[in-house]
């Protein structure tokens, strides 16, 4: 038996060690493979073409991109990409096999539209995503809800963003923000407490974390907005009231114009400088920041926004 | 030296979907055989003769036992070198020539590169088919695959070339061809093991048979010695169309012609049955031993026991 | 030892070179080669993209398959048909049978991959007039596919080393196109947490990856190849050869020939 046990040991010696080293090339492959170029080509960028490759699988094959759709932006995103050129097509395909997955749509409002390195910065493919949703969807109140807010957020165009808010709110079952959207459009467009009703909205009814954590993050900036705001307010009063500036946010409280040092969304007190501007104490952690950051600053990359909004 | 020894060797297969039927294919055997001999492994069909070769050939690994040929385990590798295998109705790969088989073989077989070509026409001269050399395989009649089966187990000068069936399928010269070539091996000093079912072709050729039944021996030894061991008959002739009660008393088979009547009946009784014909007053024509054979002792062996199953079912 | 592997692989080699399935399969991969240029006709500017598409598809699809269907009876056959008897009873080592198929199919695979691939090129040359320099990546693409082949090779081998024809077949194939979307799975594993995740995970790494072996759309796109993909496709491809054959060789040393 000496012979055959010595090529069973040695042929199972080799299997494992082979395969072992097997995986471990594998993953180098992996790593490799999302970094090239190569992943910047689809291979198949049709989506009749891939329709008709599917054989039937539609829906099959429609997870599979829009797996790929949602890996493709996250690896991306995480690596402060300057462009998204295949989440267009990628989400084109997936909802042409399935057009009924609704949160492919709303991915595309989310991430389509806004400017880079938050998005593809491609608005105009995002209506005509989201009308292609609308189109086989029509009884489903969230596109709409999604179609007005790129028309809010990213191409500032009021009207048709309350028109499409206006019409998704006639859908049955429709949330009942959408009419009160509609309504206040005319009045407060451009205004900051609209664009938090929006982003409450979506941060609400949303089902995707990419999508939830990056409600959260505008929400931190808006409030943060409101919260500077105000203070600049107090400030002026504490100025006109003693003829300088505070030298910081406790004499304020110590003139009785606030009642405690107010505290911004990750938990830090604001601060004020020596030229009078309120200013939070890191901006690097709250993203979209607009107001109360130092002049000059450049925002960091992108923060994970999955781990963030489960 | 002994060319083969066979210790205890033993298969048992698994079968049923949960492999827990086993179904016993060869008991525990011991047998030798002695280098320059023929010998003949006998058996009806499914006795476990193949089974057996299988085993020797490392085809097939064994529950239980060992066995050596020219004194190395047959699980050593240098023993393939110095025996050459003729399966039971052979093929072979159909879409090659008689000639490159024959190379592909020598080439396996580790015969030298400049050996090769000289050998390969040898035997195809030898088993007769060098003219269709280069005719594909799948052209052959059967006859003609058993010589290329011939010649491929012995173009590398084998010392104990084993046979499974070799007559089988074989027109009777194919068959006097094959005992030719056995009985040239063995004038060259080769050892030849053969399984068969065909008693004649063993009782002419073997210098000593075992006889295998259902996976158990059931007898081993010199043909010569087997074959009288069994009781044999004789046979009495007498003029006359009686057949005497007497007579058929003593075991005897009788048959009558025109005018003599045939008896056959043990040897024992001889004695006893020509009394009785000299009281009957019958004329006696002749007394004739006739000459047992290795069927005889063959169906003997085999049939005692297939009557004994036949009791206990 | 290595001469027996050589003279196993030869016939091999020579068996499927006279298996009349091959060339009807041939024939077809080159038609479609040249059907290639037609429906490049068809859709102005991109000719050249889809003589490369189909024709490279040609080449790996149709490679595929016959390697399955050569490499599934390569052992199971010579079982059934008890050729085996003859050749195991020479100082043949069981492991250097299997081996020797491996190389004997594979070798075939090569032979045949070239041919066609001249199909491929001779299309090329017919619709661009002339070669270009990123046209050197094609065969990269091309030694690729040839690293499929190896893997499809060694698969096959594996199953028709304990499994019928009909069988051995079948999980070829599905391993083929399970081993085309390994990637997606592994990004579907990432998304799936807790046990059944590790189980997605554990058959996304056992499952070849055809995947990173498939350049043909981005050479169509005159795109450049890496080196270091090229480096660790090879490793892949030898390495997971080498489990299948292992495997193949362990089933195979074992069997009870009936």
């Amino acid at each position: 038996m000496t012979e055959m046990r010595r090529v069973m040991i040695t042929a199972s010696v080799v299997l494992v060690a082979c395969l072992a080293a097997s995986i471990a090339v594998l993953q180098k492959l992996d790593q490799i493979r999302t970094g090239a170029t190569l992943e910047d080509v689809l291979y198949l960028s049709s989506p009749s073409a891939v329709k008709r490759m599917s054989l039937g699988y539609d829906g099959l094959m429609a997870d599979i991109y829009w797996t790929r759709a949602v890996q493709y932006f996250g690896s991306r995103h995480a690596a402060r990409a300057s462009q998204y050129r295949q989440l267009a097509p990628l989400l084109t395909i997936t909802t042409a096999l399935d057009p009924h997955l609704v949160v492919a749509y709303e991915f595309g409002a989310n991430f389509l539209s806004p400017e880079a390195p938050d998005g593809a910065g491609m608005p105009e493919a995002a209506v005509k995503l989201v009308e292609f949703g609308i189109q086989n969807n029509p009884d489903n109140w969230r596109l709409y809800y999604n179609l007005g807010f790129i028309y809010y957020m990213d191409m500032k165009d009021y009207a048709r963003a309350a028109d499409a808010f206006e019409r998704g709110s006639k859908v049955p079952n429709a949330h009942p923000f959408l009419k009160i959207l509609a309504a206040q459009m005319a009045q407060h467009a451009g205004e900051t407490q609209m664009a938090r009703a929006l982003w409450t909205t979506t941060y609400q009814t949303t089902q995707d974390k990419q999508i939830r954590g990056n409600a959260i993050l505008h929400l931190r900036a808006l409030q943060v907005t409101d919260d500077v705001t105000t203070l600049e307010e107090v400030v002026a009063q504490y100025r006109q009231v003693t003829g300088q500036l505070p030298k910081s946010l406790a004499d304020l409280v110590a003139a009785r114009m606030l009642r405690s040092i107010p505290l911004d969304p990750t938990g830090r007190p604001y601060k004020i400088t020596s030229e009078g501007r309120v200013e939070v104490a890191v901006p690097d952690d709250i993203p979209f920041i607009e107001k109360g950051a130092p002049p000059g600053y450049t925002p960091p990359p992108p923060k994970d926004l999955e781990k963030l909004g489960s | 030296m002994l060319a083969i020894e066979i210790i205890g060797l033993a298969k048992t297969y698994s079968v049923g979907f949960w492999r827990k039927r086993p179904k016993v294919a060869l008991r525990p055997l011991d047998l030798t055989v002695k280098e320059g001999e023929i010998f003949g492994f006998l058996g009806p069909n499914g006795a476990g003769k193949t089974t057996t070769l299988k085993m020797l050939m490392g085809l097939v690994f064994p529950t239980a036992g060992s066995a050596r040929i020219l004194g190395k385990d047959i699980n050593d590798p240098g023993v393939k070198a110095q025996i050459g295998f003729l399966p039971e109705q052979p093929y072979f790969y159909d879409y090659l020539t008689a000639r490159e088989l024959l190379n592909y073989y020598a080439q396996l077989s580790g015969v030298p590169a400049k050996e090769r070509e000289r050998r390969t026409d040898e035997m195809l001269d030898r088993v007769g088919v060098r003219d269709a050399g280069n005719v594909q395989l799948r052209k052959f009649s059967k006859g003609m695959l058993q010589r290329v089966g011939i010649a491929q187990a012995i173009l590398h000068d084998p010392k104990v070339i084993f046979f499974d069936e070799p007559m089988s399928g074989l027109d009777p010269i194919g068959r006097r061809e094959v005992r030719d070539v056995m009985e040239e091996l063995k004038r060259a000093g080769k050892t030849v093991f053969f399984s068969t079912h065909i008693l004649s072709d063993a009782e002419a050729l073997c210098d000593r048979v075992a006889i295998l039944h259902l996976g158990e021996l059931r007898g081993m030894g010199a043909v010569a010695d087997l074959a009288s061991s069994v009781q044999g008959n004789v046979e009495i002739v007498w003029k006359g169309t009686t057949i005497f009660p007497s007579i058929k008393a003593l075991n005897a088979v009788c048959y009558t012609t025109a005018d003599t009547v045939r008896a056959v009946l043990p040897e024992t009784n001889q004695d006893a049955a020509i009394d009785a014909i000299r009281r009957e007053r019958a004329r006696l024509v002749s007394v004739t031993p006739m000459r047992t054979s290795l069927e005889d002792y063959f169906v003997q062996k085999v049939q005692r026991i297939e009557t004994g199953m036949g009791a206990k079912a | 030892m290595s001469t027996r592997i050589l003279y196993i692989a030869t016939n091999t080699f020579r068996e499927a070179v006279r298996d009349r399935v091959l060339y009807n399969l041939i024939a077809f991969a080159l038609l479609l080669s040249g059907a290639a240029i037609l429906v490049g006709q068809i859709s102005i500017d991109i000719e050249k993209l889809v003589v490369i598409n189909l024709g490279l598809t040609a080449v790996a699809l149709f490679g595929i398959v016959i390697a399955i269907f050569i490499g599934i009876g390569l052992v199971s056959k010579e079982i059934d048909r008890r050729t085996l008897y003859t050749v195991l009873s020479r100082p043949v080592h069981r492991w250097e049978f299997i081996i020797g198929k491996f190389f004997g199919l594979a070798g075939t695979l090569v032979v045949n991959a070239f041919f066609m691939a001249i199909g491929v090129f001779a299309a090329l040359l017919y619709v661009a007039h002339k070669f270009q320099a990123p046209d050197g990546w094609i065969l990269v693409a091309l030694y690729f596919v040839i690293l499929q082949f190896l893997i499809i090779c060694s698969l096959a081998l594996l199953f028709s080393s304990f499994s019928s024809p009909l069988l051995s077949a079948v999980f070829a194939f599905s391993l083929f196109v399970i081993g085309s979307f390994s990637e997606d799975l592994r990004g579907f594993a990432a998304l799936v947490k807790g046990p059944v995740g590790w189980l997605v995970k554990g058959v996304a790494y056992l499952v070849p990856n055809f995947s990173t072996l498939n350049v043909i759309s981005s050479v169509a796109h005159a795109q450049p190849v890496s080196g270091r993909l090229i480096a660790y496709n090879s490793a892949y491809a030898l390495l997971y050869s080498a489990v299948a054959l292992c495997g193949a060789i362990l089933i195979f040393q074992r069997r009870n020939l009936k």
